[in-house]
């Protein structure tokens, strides 16, 4: 019946066409938060520009938005955020890989097909949870060794930032290595090489592009990551090498600030954008150029 | 793929014992250091509970925040949380399965196409943080919603669109062509097609993504405390535009007190969240898994 009522009206079914609309406006919509998010931040970072120079805050040392006298040179957060990150880094990748390598290369089925779902379900542990992880047991642990140290420190928010992409790092270079065909493995054994020699000189580099892309993402990640640093590594924004003093990152600025009550249109409230288009900007860079090794990568398998 | 070093060290009876041992000690290693991995991640959870269940009773359950911690319970946080994730489910789940449908079932797959899969992906990416400045900046300053349960749910449900479109994307997938071709040369049209056929061929997938979507949503605390979630709240909101607190913030709040009462009662807040999670952890795997089997 509706087609053929349809058909007599010139052959566009409106019913058809008015859902196909629906849904496209429903698309339109992942657009729009795209073109929002720019929008918004580049508006309020233009708007910071006209009181301080781009160069001021790219490579100003000192961070002191909210007192007078004011300074606004961002390196501080972005060193707070890269020791935090380099740290968590150092600690989850070689773990991350180590496991991967045991999941797909030595683990038994029954093995894997439990510490699999395991490592997806504390991979969606919130970051809050690591937050108390930090201050209630890794501080305290470190300070019996370390009894010189703050109690909000950066090597505390590397360490719990560290356990908390270790599982993503640990599940997607698996599924790499996963990846990489048995006959790769099964034609090094034969001219006689061992298991470990399979391993790093076949699999590993096979799989290389893949497990790049989950060092990328999961470090991405770990520079976006706000609640554990926040409560871990403190609010005291230096360019400390020390790993033992109070840092803060880009986030945890961030956090903080709105935290009080920050007035609407002010230099103070501006400069949280400024932070956050940098940390979009970073984090976008990252995740661009994993997409791209992974894309380079399934051209290999196509 | 030309292995080097095989060929080179393998002639020598001690290099190949040597190779051996080394091949021994990497599997050990590799076996060692994801059981340590493991056990610190189980150490946590230990952590958790072992400080938590001392405060973990039914007063704990329905009683407001306070001042005093054997008063304190987590009554608004949980209510909170609830009225959270029932919003973001309504507002996102039909948003992006219908972005996902008209992507896999509409859509020209050109150029266009091609940029709003990039660009979902990017979304994807990007800190929560992000998503609760542009919420500050859009809900809560912009369109004048103020710190309601309105604002966070559509910053939340911003937030968490790509994950259910990328899984939805992948549910609609797998369903076969031939479903497709059997229902479009019974003359069925596109959506006829979708709607009764693809639709409930990819359900379980979708269910799957949209519950791991939801449970992201339930333990995001960033872009709450971005849109101004109230830290004390001693009272139930009663509907969208009221104001609220939610569990996350409120383990934030009792973890970022110096006393160590106030951590234990964080203990117990997060207990209650990881049991929601595990959940809809557990509920999203058996799914995924009933499904699996019936695929066959």
């Amino acid at each position: 019946m509706a087609i053929r009522s349809s058909i007599r009206k010139g052959g566009v079914r409106w019913g058809e066409f008015s859902i196909e609309v629906g849904l496209a406006c429903c698309t339109l919509i992942s657009v729009i938060t795209t073109a929002a998010i720019i929008f918004v931040l580049v508006k309020e970072t233009l708007g910071f520009f006209s009181h301080v120079t781009p160069a001021e805050f790219l490579f100003g040392t000192r961070w002191v938005p909210l007192l007078k006298p004011s300074s606004f040179g961002v390196l501080p957060l972005l060193w707070g955020t890269l020791i935090v990150t380099v740290g968590a880094a150092i600690i989850a990748i070689p773990i991350g890989l180590a496991s991967a390598v045991y999941l797909s290369e030595y683990a038994s089925a029954k093995v894997r097909s439990t510490v699999k779902p395991v490592l997806e379900l504390l991979a969606g542990i919130p970051t809050v949870v690591y937050g108390y992880f930090a201050l209630t047991f890794v501080t305290p642990v470190l300070k019996t060794v370390i009894p010189q140290i703050q109690v909000f420190n950066a090597l505390s928010g590397a360490i719990v930032v560290g356990l908390m992409i270790l599982p993503m790092i640990a599940s997607l270079s698996d599924n790499a290595l996963r990846a990489v065909p048995d006959t790769l493995r099964q034609g090094a054994y034969a001219v006689g090489a061992t298991s470990y020699e399979v391993t790093t000189q076949v699999v590993v580099p096979t799989a290389l592009s893949g497990i790049m892309a989950s060092f990328l993402l999961a470090i991405s990640r770990a520079i976006g990551e706000t609640m554990a640093v926040t409560l871990a590594a403190g609010a005291t924004p230096n360019l400390s090498m020390s790993m033992l003093e109070s840092i803060q990152t880009m986030t945890a600025y961030i956090v903080q600030v709105s935290l009080g009550d920050t007035p609407a249109g002010g230099v103070a409230y501006q400069t949280l954008f400024a932070v956050a288009a940098l940390l979009f900007l970073i984090t976008l860079l990252l995740n661009i150029i994993s997409q791209w090794i992974l894309r380079r990568y399934r051209e290999v398998y196509d | 793929m030309a292995p080097r070093g095989i060929h080179a060290r393998s002639t020598a009876e001690t290099s190949l014992r040597k190779r051996h041992a080394r091949a021994r000690l990497f599997a050990l290693f590799c076996a060692a250091v994801t059981w340590a991995g493991a056990a610190l991640l189980m150490l946590l959870l230990y952590q958790i509970s072992v400080n938590g269940f001392k405060w973990f009773d039914v007063q704990f359950l329905t009683s407001f925040p306070s001042r005093f911690p054997y008063k304190a319970g987590i009554k608004s946080a949980l209510v909170g949380t609830l009225w959270l994730i029932s919003l973001v489910a309504i507002i996102s789940i039909p948003i992006g399965v219908a972005t996902a449908l008209y992507l896999e079932e509409f859509g020209k797959k050109g150029r266009l196409g091609r940029m709003v899969e990039i660009n979902i992906a990017n979304l994807a990416g990007v800190p929560s943080i992000v998503y609760g400045i542009i919420g500050l900046a859009v809900f809560v300053r912009g369109l004048g919603l103020e710190r309601s349960l309105i604002s966070g749910a559509l910053t939340m449900s911003l937030l968490i669109l790509p994950v259910i479109i990328i899984a939805s994307r992948e549910a609609i997938k797998v369903v076969p062509m031939t479903i497709r071709h059997a229902a479009f040369a019974l003359g069925a049209t596109r959506w006829q097609t979708a709607w009764s056929h693809v639709l409930p061929a990819s359900f379980p997938g979708i269910l799957t993504g949209v519950i791991l979507a939801l449970s992201r949503a339930i333990g995001e605390t960033a872009p709450l405390i971005m849109i101004g979630a109230l830290t004390y709240v001693a009272f139930l909101p009663e509907g969208p535009m009221d104001a609220f607190t939610a569990l996350p913030i409120q383990i934030f709040n009792w973890v970022s007190r110096p006393q160590e009462e106030f951590h234990e009662l964080a203990a117990g807040a997060i207990i209650v969240l990881l049991i929601v999670l595990l959940t809809m952890n557990a509920t999203a795997i058996f799914i995924r898994h009933r499904a699996e089997k019936k695929r066959g």
